[in-house]
């Protein structure tokens, strides 16, 4: 299979799950025992404008009708209104995305900047304490809530120790957010020239990355360690000590790059779990992401804002994987020529 | 060899055990009533009478926790027993079977596992109100694919054995072999596998109540406690501070346990 095949066929299928999941994401909320209508003319509303509302909407036509509307609103980038901010949802998530963006690509770089080393280390020193007390704290790390974890981290770093601000939000309420450029703090902030912002940034980030690293840590470094174990143990490592080699050239320069393919796959499932927490650490943290907009519309039973943000975080979860499929054709040359 | 793996079997066991006894024992063992509220006794710090403290409507926390600890266990259980029930249905019949009905079973699996598990579960929960129950449901939509790909990837080994081909020229029916040779040489790696998750999953639903998709207060549940401490905490820590300490002990000791199962089902494994 060439790499153009590989490519296109691959492509496909992104683009089959994404209409699944618009699918599964359609239906399971017309499951919903509320009428949308109702809700967006309001309590007390005549039964006339409801179904006038209703109609508008298209809400009396079929369901694969309704599916189809959809599907080409979409495709328009059209995600409906949102009965509780009266703005397009298409614009309430371009406003927020960018938090949320920032918070996810920040924690992904520190988890694998972390897990990788942690695991190689610990396979290394297999059986000795730096192992234990990396595989203690991955156990402890996997099981901590992370919501949990956010609280005591206020509580001790900012209530008892007084080391940091209490975190809340993207930046101290006292400084004027950066302007637009990327939307991300981290980066419009040296843009503009704004270094007390850059640091703010970079502070209020410290404990919402630290919540999130810190309850999946153990699933990275478990994968990395398992898969360095496996490479150390096979026969080319073997050979490759037995003509000689110095044992950090072995591990550099033979071992780390087989044993780190299967984790980047690995990595890609990983992120599904740091978006579901992210959703989950930005209301501890006051962070004014996609997160905090989902929860706010489960509570309001904000039927179009609740669609879209299923369905755009789990396209960016897709195509973060597929980016991920990439990367790993790149790291390993076979598949490119088989 | 097996020595250190049984003796982690035997000891998280155990741990699982007590904290299971404890929160049955709840009504027993507290002497408060955990939804009692008490103006009058509103955050007072741990002391002899209430250990772990009193919260925001001075209700005993201990009591609470114990109490809470019935929700969200029996909801895990519950979720694992039916995500598993669907999964080995599902696994089963795709990796025997094969062909379009694997293909088609496999595909509809995979589109779950296109969605990040908490962002999936919140859409349902979202779909069908707030409350345990669909908490629950939400759970079990999200883990029954991992047992499905699991099951089968077990049949599809199991079933290449000698002795399935030997029970097919017996006469053996397909059902018979299925039910009786080969899903009990799968349960080795899904007991494992399920006690882990019972742990995780009763994170999961402590998640799901924390962001006020789970039990409705009053109802005592650690990950709606910790949601309602959200306010007092930094004034009084043990607000939130045992509720979440309980959860982070009963999963930890729920994983390690599943680990230890897992070492040792990987060693008989190994001995055969």
């Amino acid at each position: 299979m060439s790499l153009t095949t590989f490519l296109v066929r691959r492509l496909g299928g992104v683009v089959l799950v994404i209409l699944g999941i618009t699918l599964v994401t359609f239906v399971t909320l017309h499951l919903f025992p509320a009428d949308p209508a109702r809700l967006l003319a309001g309590p007390g509303a005549d039964e006339a404008l409801i179904r006038a509302i209703r109609q508008d909407l298209g809400l009396d036509r079929p369901l694969p009708v309704q599916y189809a509307r959809y599907l080409r609103d979409l495709a328009h980038g059209n995600l409906g209104r949102s009965i509780q901010t009266g703005q397009p949802v298409a614009d309430d998530l371009a406003k927020r995305l960018p938090a949320t963006l920032e918070l996810a690509v920040v924690t992904m770089v520190v988890y694998v900047g972390l897990s990788v080393p942690l695991g190689i280390l610990a396979a290394v020193a297999r059986g000795r304490w730096p192992d234990l007390l990396i595989r203690l704290v991955s156990v402890g790390g996997l099981a901590v809530p992370a919501f949990w974890l956010g609280f005591l981290l206020q509580l001790v770093l900012y209530r008892n120790l007084g080391w940091l601000q209490q975190a809340v939000g993207r930046i101290a309420p006292n400084l004027p957010p950066p302007p637009f450029v990327t939307g991300f703090y981290l980066l419009d902030a040296p843009l503009a020239g704004d270094w007390p912002a850059l640091a703010s940034a970079a502070v209020q980030l410290i404990m919402p990355v630290t919540c999130l690293v810190v309850s999946r840590l153990g699933v990275g470094v478990k994968l990395t360690r398992t898969s360095m174990l496996e490479v150390v143990g096979s026969d080319y490592v073997r050979t490759a000590r037995a003509k000689g080699l110095a044992e950090r050239a072995v591990l550099a320069r033979h071992a780390l790059r087989n044993a780190l393919m299967p984790v980047v796959t690995a990595f890609g499932v990983q992120l599904g779990y740091l978006l579901g927490g992210t959703l989950v650490v930005e209301v501890v943290f006051g962070w004014p992401g996609i997160g905090q907009y989902a929860i706010g519309s489960i509570t309001a039973v904000d039927f179009p804002a609740i669609m879209s943000v299923t369905v755009v975080i789990s396209v960016f979860f897709v195509l973060a994987n597929l980016v991920v499929d990439v990367l790993y054709l790149y790291l390993d040359p076979r598949l490119r020529s088989a | 060899m097996a020595a250190p793996a049984q003796r982690a079997l035997w000891g998280w066991g155990g741990a699982t055990l007590l904290i299971l006894a404890l929160v049955a024992a709840a009504p027993a063992l507290s002497h408060h009533d955990p939804n009692r509220m008490n103006i009058g006794l509103a955050l007072r710090p741990p002391s002899a009478v209430h250990w772990f403290g009193t919260d925001e409507a001075g209700r005993d926390i201990l009591s609470r926790v114990l109490h809470g600890g019935r929700e969200s266990i029996a909801a895990a259980l519950a979720v694992i027993a039916a995500a598993l029930a669907i999964g080995v249905v599902v696994g089963a019949l795709a990796g025997w079977c094969r062909g379009t009905v694997d293909e088609l079973l496999m595909r509809a699996t995979d589109l779950f596992f296109a969605f990040p598990p908490l962002v999936l579960a919140m859409a349902i929960t979202a779909a069908l109100g707030p409350s345990l129950t669909n908490a629950v449901v939400a759970a079990i939509v999200v883990w029954w694919p991992t047992y499905a790909r699991l099951v089968r990837a077990e049949v599809l080994r199991v079933r290449e054995n000698l002795y399935v081909e030997a029970g097919r020229a017996l006469g053996l029916s397909d059902g018979r072999l299925m039910l009786r040779h080969v899903l009990p040489q799968t349960w080795g790696v899904l007991n494992a596998r399920a006690t882990v998750d019972v742990g995780y999953t009763i994170l999961f639903i402590a998640t799901l109540g924390f962001v006020g998709l789970g039990s409705k207060p009053p109802t005592a549940e650690w990950g709606a406690m910790i949601a309602g401490a959200r306010t007092y905490f930094l004034d009084s820590w043990w607000t939130m501070t045992f509720p979440g300490l309980a959860l982070f002990v009963t999963v930890i000791c729920l994983s390690l346990l599943g680990d230890a199962i897992n070492d040792i089902v990987g060693l008989r494994g190994r001995k055969v």
